[in-house]
């Protein structure tokens, strides 16, 4: 019988695969689907604090405008026995669905304040999670602010927030730093028990007939999965966290690759989106199936084999890749992107 | 046992007790007694159940008859039921009020007091109303205070349950149902104690049953009828002593104790006041100043007017006395005299003979319409009885210079007690001022041993609006029921009030004055305008500045500086410690806005710690240095009447108009609106006229018409200021002429709809339109200069544009401008362009609500001429009658054509064949027809001059009827759908030629939002706090379904050009027309800045769609149905989730928001479905179908003149 359990930062879970943080994962029904599934954790969406706050904001605004300005009509709305503000959804969201399912339920968070990212990580414990994912979503638009000094506050933010909770912590990171393997290193010093890789982000499209700023998110390709897989074997064995794959996760064999490269989990969103929740047994039949063809035992067994420090040319991960592939494709102009990926 | 005192008004105060009274509650909004509906359905919502267990059903009615027709079948049935009015809401009820008083059916109705419409409308406080409905058999027992309001409440309910009578139990509106004041709250057993509970049970058995039936509601003829009037007496007789024994035992149950007739004042009293309602609190306070000086007087509180009980009053009247004054707060123009005087009279003419010694009574008026009633009155009053020959039917309060009615009294007289504080604050409607003020009552009133009461008087404007908040505090009960003019502290939250309003004027000697200004504590003297700095100087003021906008922008709140200028009254005023101020500060935030999340509340919390850093003392110099005048309210070029009396008005010295200033018949100037520059926006639109392609959009959708454009031969520019700008027009064939658009700075609200509308976006840099945001105070002169150059432009030739066309019909000069709407408001541009399409031969019906007040508010009205003198005269009836109002006027025209074209016929040798075929033939269905007849009938009007015949005088009276008339009937949907809905129906059913325009903000707005049979499901909403269960009524498919009517579905922001398409076939159309305007409203809950992006929203998801249904059509073999809309193509949530009227619910409870907005799409579904279906099918076969008009996006670059 083929052993696909593994273990997430100290959890341990009946299969590799994780749902990732989404709108999936905001209701019970969900979250019961993906146990039902087969999943091994549940990731829920982030819970915003500069979202809660600009809600906040929003429904004062809209509550306060026109009231106590004329005689007839000193506000224009019934006064509701609540507006559901604070994270008292969210938190409510986590206690059921710890007591609803059996697998892990990892609570997500995205703050702007240190006093905010500690107030409700403490909540989030509180509440009954597994977990807490960091989700450190955050685009640097100040000229002046140096990337050493981002890094910084990175990291003292997970090493406040370690101090703070009991449970273990995992950082959501983008791909966009100049010396990723070193914020990884950064991060894993100041206490992570695990590093997502990585974050994709709203990339706001441009309607050149109405000349406005459109947001958008589109789902995620197989093909990003290679940049996942690309950090992931270079930093496996390099950092104590665990570490996690998001994006680009779409198939049973994504997953095996994910753990070849030396994650603990992969997680999956897009995937879900088109076929499914129930897409999770497919994907995860699909990975046990290939294991059992090619007579591998357990997860374990294939975790990291085929990262950089496993392979034999382990200069394939570095910049020499980079030189290979470019030189595949000028002399195969006329091969397709798979046909590439197939030479390699 | 300690009792808890709570701070309320006097509406809470009433729907607390009614509401644990009652099992039936029926509603209806009306100023000032909607909040007693609003807090029943709020209770009713959270399930708070009444003394018996069981939650009340409340139920909201189409109108105020309805509520009574349900309150009366609820009570047949067994129920205890009650409902809550006013003003012409009951007078509604009265037909039901003698069913339910006929049959002795035991009930309350709680009216909060207010003026009844006669030749004006008013909002506020009087008895016309009650006295109105004395003769329905209720008794009327009256509360003149926030505390006696709870208290009458239960009694009421008491005594109609023991008496069988039915009770009004009333209170004055806005003194006592909107004051703030310390009360204590009568608790579920005081209730019970209170209330016989086999009187209970005898009800329920009277209720009809068919377990044990009886027939009531009979007829009966005259040989019985009388007798069975009579009937009844013995309940009536027994009423007094009924309520009488009830205010015992509330008396030893509570400790407060009543009679029906409280006398208060000298045992020995030579002159007595006899009065009723609120203003027996400033009566008291100064029969207790003169009692001290020695004075014998005295004041007899009317507690139970009807059954009037002669033995209780006279016993209560000290023996001595030797002259009465009884004080009427309503006018019964042509009666011998008001009605509490005529009883009084009768009281002593029934007890005593001729020959025993009378006192002298006399009778007068006071306090109509809220009219201030102070001790300074009072006093007059009672020194009027010294007379020796007092003046009967007087008033006080005002001058009457013309009948010479009123008593002259001394305005510095004053009783206010010393240990009072006493504190105004000037702010305006959007700062927060009057919020903060009445969380600071709340706070100081929590406080043992303190007493506390707030006032609040706000302007009649929607948008920028001046709010003034009178408090007081003290260690004694306060019932000083009048305006404070002697304050210990002065706040004046906006600096710019300075120079147009005398905020000083109630500062007493010494007082601390604070104020919001942008300046420091070292600069702040020399901006004051030179009477300021006069007036500080002479009353000794202790002045502190802060900057609070600057604090506020720190803190992050924007524009709200009402915490801030909170936290510095308690500073400074010395009310409470400072310390505990602050936590009590922080603890009333808490209170208000913990719901509205964590957020808020730190900010909130901040601008509390950082106030104090900003206030600063400011060292007064010895004398006034400033040459800054304070502003006339309007311009000396301003024609006299508006100067003289609207301008007083505008400055707030409207009290001090003599009775000759006015109109001895309601009567108005129209075209006064722009004499009034309120100067509100901070920010205006500025027009880049390179950019701009001359769409008209922002003209369009203007709600103030404070954008405007024109045409005109370049030469005029000869005489331009300097900054006047001006284009090559985008015409063809007007190339050699200039346009111009020009914004009015003064008269702007700042609400960017022009800005979001407009389509041009600078190829270079997005963010910059054809017309953008700028400070306004820099551009105040030198626009307003450009404004008043291209005011004085000729308009346009109207007959050489296309009117169907968006980019013509900004060249129309509109006859609606800067009213008092909210800044944005939906409903104004759609009445604006109604004026620019037929504003000089329109007549408007309009309905009571939104567009009646800003439509016809004093001291100014938006609706103005044009420059040949013409322009939409405009009137308001009623509420519910508008769509019968607006069917006599249209008869009227109708019949002074019919009669001016038989005199022409009958005269027609005196002016020649030619003239008076072309006179009768005349085809007024266009522009140049219209122009025209008018050239005729002044032809007519010329020949006519020299005739004198009554013939002739009668034609020339007539003449300019023969110019068609264009009769239409505007109002909200509360109207439309809701309380005229009979009437519109009937009068649409008619046929005849009227247009109706109505507003559908879907709410009833100017009461504050109330659910209306147009609000859409999903929807939260006043009266329908849970969301609105049910569908919006189909008000257009109900007005097709006659197939004679014109209909229309327009949404401006969907489609403008259909819009103005609408408009004018409606107007065209030889029948009634109906047009339904989507009208975005700030009872929605979002910034109406994208209030046409909300409108296009709504015709995108299929909720509105566009439709036109013109039964002329079929007469072509045409489909009458045209769908203007294409097939949704975004869901319902996208558009509906923008606002918080649905939002809110989706947070609030979102699984009861899930079930309506899945029910609400499938509306929308079936909506289309039906829609489709006619435009399809209905009538016609399919190849005739119209075409759709283009959308406003495909048109906005078309605009050829003809």
């Amino acid at each position: 019988m083929t052993n696909i359990t593994t273990t997430y930062l100290g959890l341990p879970l009946r299969s590799p695969l994780v749902a990732s943080a989404s709108p999936l994962s905001d209701s019970i029904e969900n979250i019961r689907r993906f146990e039902d599934s087969g999943v091994g954790a549940v990731v829920l969406p982030s819970l915003f604090e500069e979202q809660l706050e600009l809600e906040s904001y929003a429904v004062h605004a809209d509550l306060s405008r026109g009231a106590e300005s004329t005689p007839e009509s000193l506000n224009y709305f019934p006064n509701l026995h609540n507006y559901n503000l604070g994270p008292d959804a969210y938190l409510e969201l986590i206690h059921k669905a710890k007591q609803s399912v059996s697998i892990p339920v990892i609570g997500s968070l995205n703050g702007v304040s240190v006093g905010g990212w500690t107030r409700y990580a403490k909540l989030i414990e509180q509440a009954g999670a597994a977990a807490l994912e960091l989700n450190i979503y955050d685009i640097v638009t100040d000229t002046h602010d140096k990337g050493s000094r981002v890094e910084e506050n990175y990291c003292e933010l997970v090493r406040h927030i370690k101090r703070s909770i009991g449970i273990p912590v995992a950082v959501k990171i983008s791909p966009f730093f100049t010396a990723m393997a070193n914020v990884a290193k950064q991060l894993d010093g100041a206490g992570a028990d695990g590093l997502v890789l990585f974050n994709r982000f709203y990339q706001p499209d441009i309607d050149i007939d109405a000349l406005e700023i459109v947001p958008s998110l589109t789902l995620s390709q197989s093909p990003e999965l290679r940049l996942r897989l690309h950090w992931v074997a270079i930093l496996y064995g390099n950092v104590a966290a665990n570490m996690a794959v998001t994006g680009g996760v779409h198939t049973g064999h994504d997953i095996l690759k994910a753990m070849m490269a030396g994650a603990h989990v992969a997680m999956m969103t897009s995937a879900f989106f088109q076929n499914g929740i129930r897409h999770a047994n497919v994907a995860l039949h699909e990975m046990t199936r290939w294991m059992e063809e090619h007579e591998y035992e357990s997860v374990g067994q294939m975790r990291g084999s085929m990262s950089r420090r496993s392979v034999p040319n382990p200069s394939a991960f570095d910049r020499a890749n980079y030189l290979r592939v470019l030189s595949s494709y000028t002399q195969s102009p006329w091969r397709s992107a798979s046909g590439i990926a197939k030479t390699e | 046992m300690k009792r808890s005192s709570v701070i309320v008004d006097g509406n809470e105060a009433v729907a607390d007790v009614a509401y644990r009274l009652n099992e039936v509650i029926a509603i209806y909004p009306i100023t000032p007694s909607s909040p007693m509906g609003e807090w029943s359905d709020q209770w009713q919502q959270e399930r708070r159940p009444n003394i018996w267990g069981a939650i009340p059903t409340v139920v909201e009615m189409q109108s105020e008859g309805g509520a009574a027709g349900a309150l009366h079948g609820a009570l047949q049935a067994g129920a205890l039921a009650t409902t809550f009015t006013a003003s012409q809401g009951l007078l509604l009820m009265i037909p039901n009020m003698y069913k339910i008083a006929g049959e002795l059916t035991p009930a309350v109705i709680h009216v909060a007091a207010r003026t009844v419409a006669a030749h004006a409308l008013s909002i506020f406080g009087d008895h016309s109303d009650v006295m109105a409905a004395r003769a329905t058999g209720f008794a009327l027992l009256c509360s003149s205070s926030v505390q006696e309001a709870s208290d009458f409440a239960l009694i009421a309910q008491a005594a109609a349950l023991e008496s069988r009578i039915p009770f009004l139990h009333f209170f004055d509106g806005f003194r006592t149902s909107h004051e703030l004041n310390q009360i204590t709250p009568l608790s579920d057993d005081d209730l019970r104690s209170l209330i016989d509970e086999t009187q209970v049970r005898k009800h329920r058995h009277r209720g009809l049953s068919p377990d044990h039936p009886v027939l009531r509601g009979t007829a009966q003829n005259p040989d019985v009828f009388f007798q069975a009037r009579e009937a009844s007496n013995p309940s009536y007789r027994a009423c007094p002593t009924v309520v009488h024994d009830i205010m015992n035992r509330f008396a030893d149950r509570l400790g407060r104790s009543y009679k029906l007739f409280d006398y208060v004042g000298a045992a020995d009293a030579d002159r007595i006041i006899v009065m009723m309602g609120s203003g027996v609190g400033a009566v008291e306070e100064t029969i207790e100043h003169l009692q001290r000086r020695g004075e014998k007087v005295g004041l007899l509180k009317v507690r139970l007017f009807l059954p009037f009980a002669v033995d209780a009053f006279l016993d209560a009247i000290p023996k001595n006395v030797s002259g009465i004054a009884v004080l009427d707060r309503t006018k019964e123009p042509g009666s011998i005299g008001e009605p509490l005087y005529l009883d009084v009279v009768a009281a002593f003419h029934e007890t005593r003979t001729m020959t025993e010694h009378w006192p002298r009574i006399i009778g007068g008026r006071y306090g109509l319409s809220s009219k201030e009633f102070t001790p300074a009155m009072a006093k007059s009053v009672l020194d009027e009885l010294k007379s020796p020959a007092p003046q009967n039917h007087f008033t006080v309060g005002i001058r009457d210079d013309v009948t010479h009615t009123s008593l002259v009294y001394d305005p510095e007289f004053s009783t206010e007690d010393p240990t009072t504080v006493r504190a105004v604050f000037y702010g305006l409607g959007s700062d927060g001022t009057v919020g903060a003020n009445k969380n600071s009552i709340k706070i100081i009133g929590k406080r043992a041993n303190t007493y506390a009461q707030g006032y609040f008087v706000y302007d009649s404007k929607k948008a920028g609006s001046i709010t003034v908040s009178h408090l007081r505090f003290g260690p004694r009960p306060i019932r000083s029921s009048y305006l404070i003019s002697k304050a210990s502290f002065v706040a004046c939250h906006q600096f710019q009030f300075l120079e147009r309003m005398d905020v000083l004027k109630a500062a007493d000697l010494g007082a601390t004055f604070l104020l919001n200004a942008p300046f420091s504590s070292a600069e702040v003297w020399n901006h004051l305008p030179k009477p300021v700095q006069e007036e500080i100087l002479r009353k000794k003021l202790d002045l502190y500045v802060i900057d609070a906008y600057k604090a506020a922008r720190e803190a992050g709140l924007g524009n709200r500086i009402n915490t801030i200028m909170q936290t510095c009254f308690f500073a400074i005023s010395g009310v409470l410690p400072r310390e505990e101020a602050i936590v009590a500060i922080k603890d009333a935030i808490r209170d208000t806005y913990g719901k509205r999340g964590e957020a808020v509340v730190a900010k909130n919390f901040a601008a509390v710690d950082q106030a104090l850093g900003h206030l600063q003392h400011v060292s007064v110099p010895e004398r006034a240095s400033s040459s800054l005048p304070i502003l006339p309210p309007v311009s000396h070029q301003a024609p006299e009447f508006v100067r003289n009396v609207l301008g007083a008005m505008i400055a707030g010295q409207g009290d001090s108009l003599p009775v000759s200033a006015m109109p001895i018949d309601g009567t108005f100037l129209t075209g006064t609106g722009k004499w009034e520059k309120r100067n509100i926006a901070q920010e205006i639109p500025v027009w880049d006229e390179d950019l701009c392609i001359q769409c008209g959009k922002c003209v369009m959708v203007c709600p103030h018409a404070v954008i405007r454009a024109k045409v005109y031969d370049s030469a005029r520019l000869a005489d331009a200021p300097s900054t006047f700008k001006s284009a090559k027009p985008r015409w063809r064939e007007l190339e050699s002429l200039r346009y111009t658009l020009q914004v009015s700075p003064e008269d702007c609200t700042g609400c960017q709809l022009c800005v979001e509308v407009c389509p041009v976006k600078s190829k270079s840099e997005a963010k910059h339109k054809a017309i953008n945001m700028t400070p306004q105070e820099p551009l105040r002169k030198p626009e307003s200069s450009n404004w008043d150059f291209f005011v004085a432009l000729p308009d346009f030739d109207r007959q050489r544009l296309a009117h169907t066309h968006v980019k013509d019909v900004q060249l129309l000069e509109p006859l609606f401008e800067f009213s008092g709407a909210c800044a944005g408001c939906g409903e104004t541009p759609y009445i604006k362009l109604l004026t620019q399409l037929f504003g000089d031969r329109l007549l408007i019906a309009n309905a009571t609500g939104c567009s009646s007040i800003y439509g016809g508010n004093l001291p100014t009205t938006p609706y103005t001429t044009n420059q040949q003198g013409r322009g939409p005269a405009w009137s308001n009836s009623l509420f519910e009658d508008n769509a019968e109002f607006g069917l006599g006027m249209r008869l009227a025209a109708d019949k002074q054509a019919e009669y001016a074209r038989i005199l022409l016929t009958r005269q027609a040798s005196l002016f020649g064949d030619a003239l008076v075929q072309a006179l009768l033939a005349a085809d007024q269905s266009s522009e140049a027809g219209i122009a025209a007849q008018r050239e005729r009938v002044g032809e007519l009007k010329q020949k006519l001059a020299s005739l004198d015949s009554p013939d002739a005088r009668d034609l020339l009276a007539l003449a300019e009827s023969l110019v068609r008339k264009s009769v239409w009937l505007v109002g909200g949907d509360g109207w439309a759908y809701d309380i005229g809905a009979g009437g519109l129906d009937h009068v649409l059913g008619t046929g005849t030629n009227v247009n109706v325009l109505v507003l559908d903000t879907e709410v009833y707005s100017n009461t504050g939002g109330q659910a209306s049979k147009a609000t859409p499901r999903a929807a939260v909403a006043k009266y329908a706090t849970g969301g609105k269960r049910t569908v919006k009524k189909d008000l257009a498919l109900e007005a097709i379904s006659y197939g004679s009517v014109y209909v229309a579905r327009v949404a401006m922001g969907g489609n403008d050009t259909q819009t103005v398409r609408a408009f004018i076939e409606a107007e065209a159309y030889d029948g009634p027309s109906l047009i339904i305007a989507y009208s975005h409203c700030i009872a929605h809950g979002y910034d109406m800045t994208f209030g046409m992006e909300q409108q296009k929203a709504a015709v995108l998801s299929g909720y509105w769609p566009l439709m036109r249904y013109d039964p002329a059509l079929r007469l072509q073999g045409k489909n009458p149905f045209q769908l203007d809309s294409r097939a949704p193509s975004i869901p319902f949530q996208k558009y509906a989730y923008q606002e918080a009227r649905y939002s809110t619910l989706a947070r609030s409870d979102p699984e009861v928001a899930r079930e309506l907005l899945a029910l609400a799409q499938g509306d929308i579904d079936r909506q289309w479905k039906v829609y489709s279906n006619h435009a399809e099918t209905t009538e016609t076969p399919s190849h005739a179908h119209p075409e759709p008009v283009a959308s406003a996006q495909e048109t906005s670059q078309e605009g050829e003149t003809k």
